[in-house]
């Protein structure tokens, strides 16, 4: 049978649930788990962090604690996973989606001699062979990707997968050494935002997203007191983006993220082609438009023919007497 | 400075999908240089105008990749390697494969002090042949860049990461620079550029001589189209009332809140 090594994040001493969703599904799917999780200063969250995977199926937690993982070291990670996944014997290396399982799962790929698919959203296991479901062209279509042979690397969107119910178990602490990398390459500083307070776009639950008829940045915070009322990240259509309102970094759509929120609420977006490519696998969309033939309306669960800059505070007033 | 860039001719964004047999129909398909990719060939353009030297553009595919090259020659690169393939080998062609060859590609025309290439293809929406050829060519990389200063030997990018914050990568050259939306405005080509990239130099590989398409380690199968969905419920009245309906089905029906 498969054995999983699954390279987890921790964030504020917890598991990301982006990467537990990885934990839980392998698991789920008769795979024996085990997770891997890096940083500075995290050796004494241990057994938090190990209770967090253990829950999800994941026997053993490695723990990777140094000093110089304070960021996230594209080499210090590949050189540490390659070995910690060679000298178990594992089968397939995974993570969620994120910045970093995006920048790092085929790095791992190519030492590995692996095939990879990535940003996967299903998986289905037989024996010695995995097959994952991805999308393609911006969720246009779909497909699955079938390994021919292991080692297979593979990365999984957030919010796909589900979490399972707590086992009660936690995994066993592996203490595991750093091991580095050639250091042509180092992560010297991260900077700006780190802090805030809203969930990341791509990991969210909730996004409430806004399009050029906000018509300026200072707008957007109508739309930020929605988000923090009901815990939704804040998006934004490309035009939005193009007009300056607000940074790439919150685009949604075939140029921006790939998002798949159980809700999506669209304020003043028309509903371009490319930004329905970027969030038509939400659970449940609402759009709030002037425009009746607004092509957003055909993709919304839920629809309201208004103006936004009266009918989002309504919303935050509404959402406030039951939240 | 010798730099090199990768591009790769993709689908407008405006394509609706059709699907053939395990794979898009690209009948009536409009095919334009990958958007992404047009940072990066602009990256690569500002880079060697500043530093000088010579920007060789690269791309895999069958025969109708050269118009992505073309545009890529008219915004001002100097030369072309074109990795040609057939369309079947391009269909069965996996990340693996792909970053492989192009690794075998880079090498025989290089050495490059620099590559660049767009952060992903918006088809095959990877995000992965950019890491993996610049781990096959065993140099450093940055993926998602936003922001780039070449300095002494040393490239420094950002790239934003999850939660609005920037990272700050420092790499030796030779490095690979995978580019986002953001790093710079990319050029149109002018009329006398596009005259121009008629007559550069673009050498032919053949994608069967780099020894790579048997090394694929990944087919795909089962393509579909998503779901359509059902029309859903459209509400009209006051803000109040819209705001009411919209929080009660959402509670009471979606139950998403």
């Amino acid at each position: 049978m498969a054995k999983a090594l699954v390279l987890v994040e921790e964030k504020n001493g917890k598991i990301k649930n982006a990467s537990l969703e990885v934990v839980h599904a392998f698991k789920n799917k008769g795979v024996e788990v085990d997770a891997i999780v890096f940083g500075s200063g995290i050796a004494g969250q241990s057994a938090e962090l190990a209770k967090n995977v253990g829950a999800q199926g994941a026997t053993k937690l490695f723990v990777v604690d140094d000093a110089s993982l304070a960021f996230y070291q594209p080499e210090a990670y590949a050189e540490t996973l390659v070995k910690a996944f060679q000298d178990s014997s594992y089968n397939i290396l995974s993570s969620a989606a994120t910045s970093v399982g995006k920048d790092l799962l085929p790095t791992l790929a190519a030492k590995l001699d692996a095939g990879i698919a990535t940003d996967c959203i299903d998986l289905e296991i037989n024996g010695d062979s995995l097959k994952c479901k991805r999308p393609f062209l911006a969720g246009k279509y779909t497909a699955w990707a079938e390994f021919k042979s292991f080692p297979a690397v593979v990365n999984f969107r957030a919010n796909m997968l589900g979490l399972g119910a707590d086992s009660g178990a936690a995994a066993e602490v592996v203490t595991t050494t750093v091991v580095a990398g050639s250091g042509n390459s180092k992560v010297v500083s991260v900077e700006g935002n780190a802090a805030s307070s809203r969930p990341d776009l791509n990991e969210a639950d909730k996004i409430v997203s806004g399009g050029r008829s906000l018509k300026s940045a200072e707008n957007f915070k109508i739309l930020e007191d929605l988000a923090d009322v009901i815990g939704a990240a804040v998006g934004a259509s490309r035009a939005a983006v193009d007009a300056g309102y607000v940074p790439h970094s919150m685009q949604v759509g075939q140029t921006g993220k790939t998002v798949s929120p159980s809700l999506y609420m669209a304020f003043g977006i028309s509903g371009a082609i490319q930004h329905l490519a970027g969030m038509k696998t939400s659970k449940i969309v609402v759009a709030i438009n002037t425009d009746k033939e607004a092509p957003i309306f055909q993709k919304a669960d839920y629809g309201a023919i208004g103006d936004l800059f009266e009918v989002a505070p309504a919303l935050t007033e509404e959402f406030k007497k039951i939240l | 400075m010798k730099i090199a860039v990768i591009v790769k001719q993709t689908p407008d964004t405006e394509t609706k999908a059709k699907l053939g047999s395990n794979c898009l129909d690209t009948e009536g398909v409009k095919f334009i240089l990958n958007p992404y990719d047009e940072f990066a060939v602009e990256e690569a353009l500002k880079t060697k105008e500043a530093q000088t030297g010579e920007v060789v553009v690269l791309s895999l595919g069958p025969d109708r990749v050269i118009d992505a090259m073309r545009t890529a020659l008219a915004m001002g690169c100097d030369s072309g390697v074109h990795v040609k393939c057939s369309d079947e080998d391009l269909k069965t062609a996996d990340s693996f494969a792909v970053a492989k060859s192009l690794a075998k590609a880079l090498e025989a025309q290089g050495p490059f002090d620099l590559i660049f290439s767009g952060k992903q293809a918006i088809d095959g929406d990877g995000m992965s042949v950019p890491q993996m050829t610049a781990a096959f060519l065993n140099i450093p990389r940055a993926t998602s860049v936003t922001s780039l200063e070449i300095k002494d030997g040393v490239a420094t990018a950002k790239r934003p990461i999850d939660g609005g914050a920037e990272e700050v990568i420092e790499m030796k050259l030779p490095a690979l620079i995978a580019a986002n939306k953001g790093l710079n405005t990319p050029r149109y080509a002018s009329l006398p550029g596009i005259m121009k990239a008629k007559q550069k130099k673009v050498e032919v590989l053949e994608y069967a001589s780099l020894g790579c398409a048997d090394v694929t380690k990944v087919s795909y199968s089962n393509f579909e189209l998503p779901p359509e969905k059902a029309a859903g419920k459209i509400f009209e009245g006051s803000p109040a009332e819209l705001a009411q309906s919209i929080v009660n089905a959402l509670r009471n029906e979606a139950k998403v809140i």
